[in-house]
């Protein structure tokens, strides 16, 4: 492959791999080679600042308030209700600027492969907590481990307090089990359904009996609450615990071939060629679980650029969302907004719809979340009004029972965020022209009507809107 | 329209009743499609967890007393429907429907293992799955999926509201949000996004890019489809101010006018009283209550109660004991309210919950939600409910 044809492919690349790319950027690395490309987003990648918003003192203080008021017998008095209350309204606040902080950090990072690698694992271990603080720590271990070894990443997820609380392991006890977390461990987190029985569930939750957090949101082992005895698993007979379990699932190549299948889900094209998820899946599985290994052979195999992968994935709301602001240097005055998008275009991040995760693909798209999307660029761009409201997460229900008007109340407001247009444009050559700049902003090819409908206009920016108002616009 | 469409809609097309007029037949002649196309589902999620024991209050078991010292509805406050339950206070306007024999009370509605967080149990209802299954289409998107004969149209399924649930989405059909078709018309007639459409065969293919064309297309032809039929029509009757009443009034607007939509979908939300329940819940039964007689009426003068079949869920119950808060917290059994103009057993349907044999505090199921879709799905909607729950579930009898 000659570097000069580099342009499509680095720009798909760094769609995929990232939120897109700048044109100073993409002009450049067009003349590298896909392998050196690919090296650099890597190197970029090894930055991997943990998100510090919520402190841990902090945290920990109000988790230990929470465990007394928990452990209090009868009727709370006034005072401690209010401290309920406060704890609670000061834990959904955190949490609203928590998913702010998330979003805002991909849209200005410089290690774009490190956040979206942390967004896939987002969806792979999907899990909520109304804990701003453990949502911070999950968050943080999918960020560290993203890129790193899989089966560390696993055990620290399975560790975390808010995995641990999402799936009951708390509640897993010597003598009486709770298999949620095990299930899910097997069906959803590693190996897929089909490939295990029921007995092995039950057997493998015995074995992570006792993995569970303490009142300051540690992880700890307790050791009484384990159960020591001889376990079946896989075939495989011994006094296993949680990290032997996990250790027995990975020994499994089918963990691997689950895995990449996933990835190649996300990173390439939603319609699955066996063959080259086995190709990833062996390299996966030899590499022993590198994350990083089967990363790097997707990005540099051929068919990672076939025609039939190239500008035909349907961007996930937060692709979208992030890809636009970062393309556009957006700033959000009112950052709430960032939540409202996300929950009108059904991914409102921390809080997934199913320990299943979000479904993806042509799920995001209906006939109102479409339009939505169609309309979203000239709003942002333009400070357009907002007319639309997204339904309430069910998790919120009890804040509006609380403050339930018998009418509601058209609710009126503005984007309010403003693009650095001078900054955009500035990074294209004079003479820039309308159809340039679609090429540039699209991934799927110009087509005819595209072609026609933008090569007589005149300015770049309103050029720009209606680009990025386009259907194509929805698919990278 | 096709002429096989056409011919559908003429009601001529059943072999034997060429020629006669529709008015003159019993209804048991008429083919089943004929009749079918006009039966109408409506669906009213109350989202939170609706506490059903103090909507359909248990007044004459003394442990319902024992268990709510503070937030108990006292037996003469209660609208009596029969020696053991009545309805709260709040829902007085329902009165009347109920005497008329337009609604059904299921008492202990659930599934197997209940799960307490909202969103999943949610997910549970809307999907119609197992409690540890994890389905990606919801149960009335499978319906449109099932390639039934009403159903190949994106307006098949409407929901009134600016977003599709998930209970509409089914693999390769969705039904279609909207809260007001003058704007959703008006947006698909702006010339940027005519312009787009227009002509456009070319990417009608199988791949992601022919999915977002194909949408936009029945999205405008919805739109036209939607404005154009029920733009003359207005209503005569009286609904109240609120945003859940306006919604009912939309959807009665749509079904009035002919639409031929199968299945529509409403919500009302704010039902998670975990502090000072009665209060925040009274106000919102009033509101459900005083919407639905409006609605139910509305139906009637306009001759469509015969019709329609509206049913109103909630994703779980609550708890029988109060917390200390004087509100309840997440519990699993729940009422499920049928209202229609042809109800094959009206009033209480079944026993009233057994307050005595609680599973660690909370109500044990006797129906499963699925065979209440199930009934509806076989009964209603003329598809084999085991196409679409994945499994058969058996009918009740209150259709």
């Amino acid at each position: 492959m000659i570097a000069k044809d580099n342009f499509y492919n680095v720009k798909h690349l760094y769609n995929r791999a990232g939120f897109g790319i700048s044109y100073p950027d993409l002009e450049k690395l067009s003349h590298k080679s896909i392998d050196k490309v690919v090296e650099g987003l890597f190197k970029q990648a090894k930055r991997d600042d943990d998100i510090m918003l919520i402190d841990t003192a902090a945290s920990r203080n109000q988790l230990l308030m929470q465990a007394g008021l928990y452990a209090k017998k009868g009727e709370l008095s006034e005072e401690d209700k209010k401290l309920r209350q406060e704890i609670v309204r000061a834990q959904n606040e955190k949490s609203r600027d928590l998913n702010i902080a998330w979003v805002n950090k991909m849209i200005n990072t410089d290690a774009p492969l490190r956040e979206k690698m942390t967004l896939f694992w987002h969806g792979h271990f999907a899990c909520r907590s109304n804990n701003p603080f453990f949502a911070q720590q999950l968050n943080n271990i999918q960020r560290e481990n993203g890129l790193g070894s899989f089966k560390t990443l696993l055990v620290e997820v399975s560790k975390s307090p808010a995995m641990l609380q999402y799936l009951n392991n708390q509640q897993n006890r010597k003598g009486k089990p709770n298999e949620n977390f095990a299930r899910e461990l097997m069906e959803l987190f590693t190996i897929g359904r089909g490939n295990y029985t029921e007995q092995d569930i039950k057997e493998s939750a015995r074995s992570f009996t006792g993995w569970a957090y303490d009142k300051e949101g540690s992880f700890v082992f307790r050791k009484n609450l384990h159960d020591d005895g001889t376990k079946t698993f896989f075939g495989k007979t011994g006094n296993f615990d949680g990290e032997s379990i996990i250790d027995i699932i990975l020994e499994n190549p089918k963990t691997a071939n689950f895995i990449s299948r996933k990835v190649y889900k996300f990173f390439v094209n939603e319609t699955i060629n066996e063959a080259h998820v086995k190709e990833l899946a062996d390299h996966f599985y030899k590499s022993r679980y590198d994350i990083s290994a089967l990363m790097k052979k997707m990005f540099t195999s051929d068919w990672f650029y076939d025609p039939q992968n190239l500008g035909n994935k349907i961007k996930s709301p937060a692709e979208f969302i992030v890809g636009l602001s970062r393309e556009f240097y957006v700033t959000y005055n009112k950052p709430q907004v960032l939540i409202q998008l996300q929950s009108s275009l059904g991914q409102y991040l921390f809080n997934p719809p199913n320990v299943a995760g979000w479904p993806g693909g042509q799920s995001w798209i209906d006939s109102s979340s479409l339009m939505l999307r169609m309309r979203i660029p000239s709003l942002v761009l333009n400070d357009g009004e907002i007319d639309f409201s997204g339904k309430a997460d069910p998790e919120d229900e009890a804040i509006i029972a609380l403050n339930r008007s018998t009418k509601q109340k058209a609710v009126k407001s503005f984007v309010n965020a403003t693009a650095d247009w001078p900054k955009f444009l500035g990074t294209f050559p004079k003479d820039f022209t309308p159809l340039a700049l679609a090429q540039f902003l699209l991934q799927p090819k110009l087509n005819d009507k595209i072609t026609k409908l933008i090569s007589n206009n005149k300015g770049l920016k309103s050029t720009t809107i209606e680009i990025t108002s386009m259907p194509e616009y929805q698919l990278c | 329209m096709n002429r096989r469409n056409f011919l559908r809609n003429t009601g001529f097309v059943a072999a034997g009743s060429l020629f006669v007029p529709a008015f003159m037949k019993p209804l048991e002649a008429m083919a089943l499609d004929e009749l079918s196309l006009y039966k109408n589902l409506v669906v009213v999620q109350l989202s939170g967890g609706n506490d059903g024991l103090n909507t359909i209050v248990p007044f004459g078991n003394d442990i319902y007393y024992q268990k709510r010292k503070g937030i108990s509805i006292k037996p003469e406050d209660v609208l009596k429907l029969n020696d053991m339950q009545g309805f709260n206070p709040n829902m007085a306007a329902l009165r009347e429907i109920y005497d008329q024999g337009w609604m059904t009370i299921i008492n202990d509605v659930g599934y197997p293992n209940p799960d307490r967080s909202h969103f999943r149990s949610m997910d549970i209802w809307q999907t119609g799955s197992d409690s540890n299954q994890f389905l990606s289409t919801g149960w009335i998107g499978r319906y449109l999926d099932s390639n039934c004969q009403t159903c190949q149209y994106p307006y098949t399924a409407i929901e009134v509201d600016d977003s599709l649930s998930l209970a509409l989405k089914g693999q390769s059909k969705k039904g279609i949000a909207l809260k007001d078709p003058a704007a959703l018309y008006r947006n698909t007639n702006d010339p940027f996004f005519k312009a787009m459409i227009q002509n456009d065969k070319e990417h009608l293919d199988e791949d992601n890019l022919g999915y977002l064309y194909k949408t936009m297309i029945e999205t405008s032809s919805s739109a036209s489809y939607i404005q154009n039929t029920s733009k003359i029509y207005q209503s005569k009757s009286e609904y109240p101010a609120s945003g859940f009443a306006n919604q009912l009034k939309t959807v009665s607007k749509f079904i009035s006018s002919g639409l031929k939509t199968r299945v529509y979908y409403v919500s009302l939300s704010g039902f998670d009283t975990h502090v000072n329940q009665n209060q925040q819940q009274g106000n919102l039964l009033k509101q459900y209550s005083e919407g639905m007689a409006a609605f139910i009426k509305d139906l009637k003068t306009n001759n469509k109660l015969e019709d329609t079949l509206v049913i109103t869920f909630s994703e779980f119950g609550r708890r029988v004991e109060q917390n200390a808060s004087n509100g309840t917290d997440h519990g699993t059994a729940n009422n499920m309210f049928v209202f229609g103009g042809r109800l094959k057993k009206q009033g209480i349907y079944n026993a009233a919950p057994n307050l005595s044999d609680l599973d660690t505090g909370d109500l044990k199921y006797q129906l499963d939600f699925r065979q209440v879709y199930g009934t509806i799905l076989d009964k209603w909607l003329d598809v084999n409910n085991a196409e679409i729950l994945n499994k058969k579930f058996n009918t009740l009898d209150f259709i």
